[in-house]
Parts: structure tokens; sequence; C-alpha cells
């Protein structure tokens, strides 16, 4: 059963709220990291000092990492042509799959405010992970979509709560 | 014409609106003596006006705001010229009259449940139709006095409808849709709207994902469709349309070839034009153009790549529309926030 997202139920109840907030929460300390090497990633000199990161050719960086709530995993392509790509596919746990359009928007937000615009980003579900992996994965990708969930006040409240610093 | 290849040259960028650029429609009769006039719609809720200026550099001359309070993603103008639809994701769509000079929003169409994606005007300009992720497609019919009345609500697509489109000389309409099928609309005859054909994947070669656009070529015995699975379809009919159709089972239209290869992502506009060119663009920031391959050695007809536009816009291109009044003036929709205007020169046609 896929969630509309623009139909989201905005009252979550407090403990999915603090799962999500805690998986968005490790994607922003993720994603600053993979950030920091984006810029660094052209020069030989820097070393590459966390055990995570793992070169895989001289122009993509895939950066792997598990928390125990969400598992992400982002690979970076940059070309010669303007168009970098960037996917990122992430493992919801289990108890929490009907979460998983929103975890969505959520990495597709973060990433559109951390990201140059010039970059192509598609985000999935893993394989195997989902059992609507199909429709999660084709409303996450549909711009229009998204666009039209973001204008939605309700949802869009969600997103800033859960992409916001907690400082509990 | 020289054999010089063909080429698309950048003649004019239009910067101003604040957000994605989703949509354009170029006015069908500006008015005796005027220059081509351009709207586009965006996500920053409004919709401008481009005009030509006597130096010939382009300008805004209207910014139409204050009315939807959410993105517009679709503009189209009446077949007269004189009547500009707006439809957006605030679930209603606007009718701006246009005098020449001046716009006035003269009626709010509202009905559909959530986001408007489209709207069409039939060729003689008595109906309106529009669309939404709702899964229906409206059919308005325009009365005096700026009075709009629903005569039909057409349902069948079993997910968000991504446009329609009227055919350009018969009152029959294309509908395209997330779930992944085209389905052509009729009446009976009897101002009773069906659903007269449906391609999909399985049945007749249809697409693999997501349709987001259709376009008939001038005669209108050929559409071409685009998708998120990143191909172009098109399709041929030798029926003749005019013939009232009740239900489904008249097959008229079928697959005559896939365009495969020629952009790497969701291809999301494509546009016929009076030559017979078919323009796409795509959110691998890249135009193509392609006209019949006339030489073919393959059975039946064919398409080729006249040429393809690379980095055409920094961002996703949303639409693509040859200009009615000049077949070798294009223009596209971006979503780096910018309109440009490209003239095709060279040789393109055999």
């Amino acid at each position: 059963m896929v969630m509309g997202l623009i139909n989201a139920n905005p009252v979550i109840h407090e403990k999915k709220e603090r799962y999500l907030k805690c998986s968005i929460g490790y994607l922003v300390v993720v994603l600053n990291v993979f950030l920091h090497h984006i810029r660094d990633i052209k020069d030989p000199e820097h070393p590459y000092s966390l055990e995570q990161l793992n070169v895989v050719t001289e122009d993509s960086v895939e950066l792997n990492d598990e928390s125990n709530h969400v598992r992400f995993l982002m690979k970076l392509t940059l070309e010669d042509s303007h168009m970098v790509c960037t996917r990122v596919t992430f493992t919801p746990t289990v108890e929490h799959c009907s979460m998983a359009t929103v975890i969505g928007l959520c990495i597709r937000v973060k990433l559109i405010r951390s990201l140059p615009p010039r970059y192509k980003v598609d985000i999935r579900v893993a394989p195997g992970s989902h059992s609507t992996e199909a429709a999660v994965n084709k409303q996450l990708n549909d711009k229009e979509r998204v666009a039209a969930a973001l204008e939605n006040p309700n949802l869009l409240d969600m997103v800033e709560e859960c992409l916001s610093p907690t400082f509990d | 014409m020289d054999g010089a290849a063909a080429e698309l040259r950048e003649a004019h960028r239009l910067a101003g609106h604040a957000d994605r650029v989703w949509s354009l429609a170029w006015n069908p009769a500006p008015g005796a003596g005027a220059g081509p006039v351009l709207a586009s719609c965006a996500g920053d809720k409004t919709v401008r006006i481009w005009k030509r200026a006597p130096d010939g550099a382009w300008q805004c001359t209207d910014v139409l705001e204050d009315t939807h309070n959410r993105t517009v993603r679709c503009c189209a103008w009446s077949p007269d010229g004189k009547l500009l639809a707006t439809a957006s994701f605030d679930a209603t769509t606007a009718v701006w009259e246009y005098s020449g000079c001046d716009f006035e929003c003269v009626a709010t169409l509202e009905g559909h449940e959530n986001e408007v994606k489209s709207v069409s005007w039939s060729p003689s300009g008595s109906l309106l139709a529009t669309c939404s992720r709702d899964k229906m497609a409206w059919i308005w019919e325009v009365q005096p006095g700026n009075e709009y009345e629903c005569v039909s609500v057409l349902q069948g697509h079993t997910q968000d409808v991504k446009m329609v489109q009227w055919h350009p000389h018969l009152d029959i309409l294309v509908s395209v849709s997330y779930d992944n099928s085209i389905r052509v609309w009729a009446d009976d005859g009897d101002d009773e709207w069906h659903c007269v054909q449906t391609l999909t994947e399985d049945n007749n070669c249809g697409h693999s994902s997501t349709v987001w656009a259709v376009s008939f070529n001038h005669k209108g015995d050929r559409m071409v469709t685009c998708s998120d699975d990143r191909t172009l379809k098109v399709w041929d009919t030798s029926a003749d349309l005019s013939q009232p159709k009740t239900g489904e089972g008249h097959e008229s239209w079928r697959h005559l070839c896939t365009l495969t290869g020629y952009h790497d992502r969701t291809i999301f506009s494509a546009h016929w034009s009076s030559e017979d060119i078919i323009a796409s663009g795509a959110g691998d920031d890249a135009i193509c153009l392609f006209a019949e391959e006339k030489n073919s050695m393959v059975e039946g007809p064919s398409y080729k790549l006249i040429l393809k536009k690379e980095k055409a816009h920094d961002m996703d291109i949303n639409c693509v529309r040859w200009c009615p009044q000049d077949p070798r003036l294009l223009a596209s929709a971006s979503d780096d926030g910018t309109v440009k205007l490209w003239e095709l020169k060279g040789s393109v046609l055999d």
C-alpha cells in the first residue's frame, strides 16, 4: 500500500517521529562527510581517512554506511560533461516500511538543498527491502509529484521538522 | 536549401521567472501585424508573456499573478488567440481574456480534487479539457458570458493524468498518464464521451513507464508520445477519425516506431512542427530533433535523429514548443528558470 505523498497523515506517532528524525539526522551526518569529499575528490593529495569511503574508480565514489535505522548507499558519478548523477539507495528497517515515501522525500529535500542545482538525483529503496518498492521508487523519482507534495503545507512542515537539528 | 548541416542555434534567453518553468504556449493568432507571443508558466505561481520588441530583443510584457496560489503547471491559448487558460497545482484552471495588450482573469474552473496538470482547447475553441492527479480528465463547454460547464468527466486512467491534447482538427482527445498508458476519447455523436482506445505496453508496444506528453502532427494522422522510459513513440492512424465512435474496440491508432537511446533520462516533452519535425526535451538537459526517414530501406515509415543539442539548458528541460508563425523557431523551458528561443538552421529535410 503506497502512501500518496500529498495525503500523508500529518499526525505522526511519537515513536515514528523519533525514528524519522534519527534516520534523517544520521543522513545529515553522512551527507556532510560525503559533500566534504566531493569537494576534494579530484585532489589526489587528499587522504581518504574514513574506512567507509571507498573509491571505486577515479571519478566515482561510493559511500556505504549503516545505522540501526536506515542504511544508505550514495554513489556519485562525476563526468566530464556537465551532468552529474547521484543515486541514493536507502533501506528502511522492516517495521518502518510505511515511512519509506516520507523518508525518501526527506532525503530528496536534503539533497536538493545541499547539492549544486545541476546534480541529478535518483532515490530508490534498496531492492528487496520493500513490498511495493517499484511504486515507492516511481513516486520518489517523479519530480512533478515531489514538487506538488512539497507545496502541501502539512507535508512540508513534517519534512522541515525531520530535517531540523535535534537539540535534546 | 544548401547542404549545410542542421544546427539549432540559441537566439534568445528569457530570464525572469523565480522558479522552474514548466510549460510554454505560443499564441496561435496574435493579431494582424503582431509578432509572435509566448506564454510561460512556472513554479513561482505566475505566468509571463513574452514579445519581440522592434529592435529584435524579447521582453516580458506581462506577469499574470495573484490568481493561482501554487505552481502554474500548464498554459494554453484558445484557437482565436483571445483566451489563455492556466492550469495549477492549486486544483483550479483560470481563464484569462487577452485584449492584445491587457490580461484579465474572467473565469476560474473548479472541480478537480487535486493538482491540475494540463489544459487544452479543442480545434473549434468550444471545448476545454483539463486533467489531474485525481486520475480524471474533464471536458468543459465554453458558454457565453465567460461561463464554463463541465460536460463530461472521463474516467479510465488508474493513476495521475499528466497531459491532455486535442486532435488538431477533430473533437478527439488524447490523455497520457502515470499509469503508463495513452487513452483516446471521443463522443458518440450524442455528447456522450467514451474511451475508444487504450494504448498499453502489453497490447500495443506502448510505454513501460509514465507517459509525460503527446503531440499530433499537422495533418492529424500521427502522434508522438514521450515517457519516463526514455523513449519516444510514434503512432499512426489510417482510420477516418471523423466517424462517431462508441465504446472501446476501434483500434484506430497503431504503433509505428520507437525512438530509443537518444535521451539518457526522462523525456518530459515532445512537439511536432508544421514542417513535420519532432522536437523532444528531457531530463538530460538536451533537445533532440527527429524527422521521417524518406529513403528508408526498412519496410514502413521510420524516423531518424536530425541533431541532438546537448546542454541546451543547465537543468532539466520541461517543455519544447515550435512557433506556429515560424516553423524554424523553437522555444524550450527548463528547471533552470529560463526559457530559450532557438533557430533551426541548415538543411533538415531531404
